[in-house]
């Protein structure tokens, strides 16, 4: 018989490819499931048809409400995205031991996780712009193209907390209390933050924590895309990539948990 | 020669359960062995072990001379586990042609598709299969890297037997010569038909490793079978053993010619005699001391 070791070695596969077709996976796993799609694209637009639609025109934050509010209600779309994407699918990989037939292919974990960026950003490219639309053809909101395209390009940049908030929940969490602990986390951030109604009309103790909240720091980032006073674009992004360390330390932990529980 | 697997003096405890106990164990290129023993004998975790999902307490594991974790070694095993799960709402084709870019030299989906059976499923959701189906696109997905090695744990759990004998009429064609198998199996006779070797293990422990018919051949006692009215007259005989279904005898003797030759002296209405020896399952049902499964 033929010495193995003399054999010529398989080359391995490229990366590329890996991750293209990851984020083809994870995106179709999104999109064919009603119970993610309605709350992340129609929740947005159906806040903003209540609460931004009749007050469009009026004055907020020295700006026009309703640009405003297609900010805020944007930067809770792309929030809710990642959250969910991350989250829900992390967690249901883990609880149908996907992950344990992944560990015997060689899929690098790398690929894995890009591919989950990737559909999570298209994704909430998605969601942000179906929003911007219904928002400029049904409140008549004008922004200037660059304008929109600067609001989008930050909100997709800033995302990274809630990816990494999203796959620490998706690794302490099982596949049922995933969707629970999510939300949870998801709708009170975003009220004390100020995206569902500007900050100056929350109770006062609710002011006090938002500056502690990733989200705050977000919507900040979003509203100063549109022209609204807020805190420097430097602060937004240092905060942000501050929330980012702390829930990719948080994350690396409860893997390496399940590392040695499961694949000890 | 090289080893496509080599399991030397491995161990693995959790807490005070010894699931494997100093096994060791080398599989070369081509050979097809069956892994057997009882529920809980270490079988499911000594194939985590081989295949690098766990990690031993002590010892080494290597596949291909390599780590058992190394991408190279994963990008020439294709792998069947017990109790894993996909992404609901992707569809066959589409899981298929995923896992596909993780290898280097894969097969082509349609390819991997016919050979597992899945023809008129390629295009449905995983979450409309059966479970057979779901078991023939797990082989699928263990087959489209066109494997050198091929792993498969119990892979035909809650098949009937017409779907078993047809899923390792697909697995024979593939393994064909050069491929190596390893399997574990609750069913012996399926053991018995596909394995050149049969590894059994019961407690952790390596009890056998030898070709099936040498396995078959350690029992001594061999079965006389015969169709009779009623039990014949059987006192002072050598017989360790009488079962009795259906107006068919079954005696377990070491000394069948001298069985034989008194129940002839006795004038024994016997028809259609068979004289055999053990199956497998009596083999292993030996070793383990227990009943099998």
């Amino acid at each position: 018989m033929a010495d193995i070791a003399a054999a010529p070695k398989r080359e391995l596969a490229p990366i590329g490819p890996i991750v293209v077709a990851q984020a083809k996976s994870e995106f179709l796993r999104l999109i064919r499931v009603p119970a993610f799609t309605i709350p992340v694209i129609a929740f947005p637009i159906m806040f903003f048809a209540l609460f931004g639609l009749p007050f469009a025109h009026a004055k907020l934050a020295g700006i026009e409400a309703g640009s405003y509010m297609l900010a805020s209600f944007g930067a809770y779309a792309v929030i809710s995205v990642a959250l969910f994407s991350f989250g829900v699918t992390v967690a249901n990989d883990r609880g149908e031991k996907m992950t344990v037939l992944m560990r015997t292919t060689p899929l690098p974990p790398i690929a894995y996780l890009g591919g989950k960026v990737i559909a999570t950003l298209a994704f909430a490219a998605i969601a942000v712009s179906a929003l911007f639309v219904f928002g400029a053809i049904t409140a008549g909101v004008h922004l200037a193209p660059l304008a929109w395209a600067v609001l989008l390009g930050r909100l997709l940049v800033g995302v990274f907390p809630f990816i990494t908030l999203g796959f620490a929940v998706g690794y302490l969490a099982g596949p049922n209390s995933a969707v629970a602990i999510l939300q949870l986390i998801n709708l009170p951030m975003s009220f004390a933050s100020g995206l569902f109604a500007p900050i100056d009309e929350l109770p006062s103790y609710v002011r006090a924590i938002a500056h502690w909240l990733p989200a705050y720091h977000y919507g900040q980032l979003a509203w100063s895309s549109v022209g609204a006073p807020t805190e420097p674009v430097v602060t937004s992004i240092a905060w942000l990539a501050g929330f980012t360390v702390v829930f990719v330390v948080i994350a690396i932990r409860a893997y390496h948990r399940e590392e040695i529980r499961t694949f000890g | 020669m090289e080893s496509v697997v080599s399991v030397d003096r491995v161990s693995k405890t959790f807490g005070r359960l010894r699931a494997v106990d100093g096994v060791s164990l080398s599989i070369a290129r081509g050979e097809v062995v069956a892994l057997l023993g009882p529920n809980g004998a270490g079988k499911t975790t000594l194939v985590s072990l081989i295949l690098g999902i766990r990690r031993p307490s002590t010892g080494a594991v290597k596949i291909f001379g390599l780590d058992a974790r190394d991408r190279r070694a994963r990008s020439r095993t294709g792998v069947m586990l017990q109790e894993t799960g996909l992404p609901n709402f992707l569809r066959v084709r589409e899981v298929i042609d995923m896992f596909r870019t993780y290898y280097a030299d894969p097969l082509d989906s349609d390819e991997a598709i016919r050979i597992a059976g899945l023809e008129e499923k390629a295009n449905s959701l995983i979450t409309t299969l059966s479970g057979g189906q779901q078991q023939r696109l797990y082989f699928a997905l263990a087959i489209c890297g066109n494997p050198d090695a091929l792993f498969l744990d119990e892979p035909t759990v809650g098949f009937d037997v017409e779907a078993r004998r047809n899923f390792w009429a697909h697995v024979r064609a593939f393994v064909g010569s050069g491929r190596t198998l390893l399997l574990t199996t609750h069913y012996l006779e399926e053991a018995d038909a596909i394995a050149d070797r049969i590894v059994v293990i019961d407690k952790g422990k390596l009890l056998a490793d030898a070709r099936p018919a040498d396995l078959k051949a350690r029992v001594k006692a061999k079965r006389v079978s015969f169709d009779a009215p009623r039990t014949p007259a059987l006192d002072g005989l050598p017989i360790e053993r009488v079962q009795s279904s259906n107006g068919r005898i079954d005696l377990f003797t070491s000394e069948p010619e001298t069985v034989l030759r008194a129940l002839f002296e006795r004038g024994a209405p016997v028809k259609n005699l068979e004289v055999v020896g053990a199956t497998l399952e009596e083999a292993v049902i030996g070793l383990t001391g227990g009943t099998h499964g």
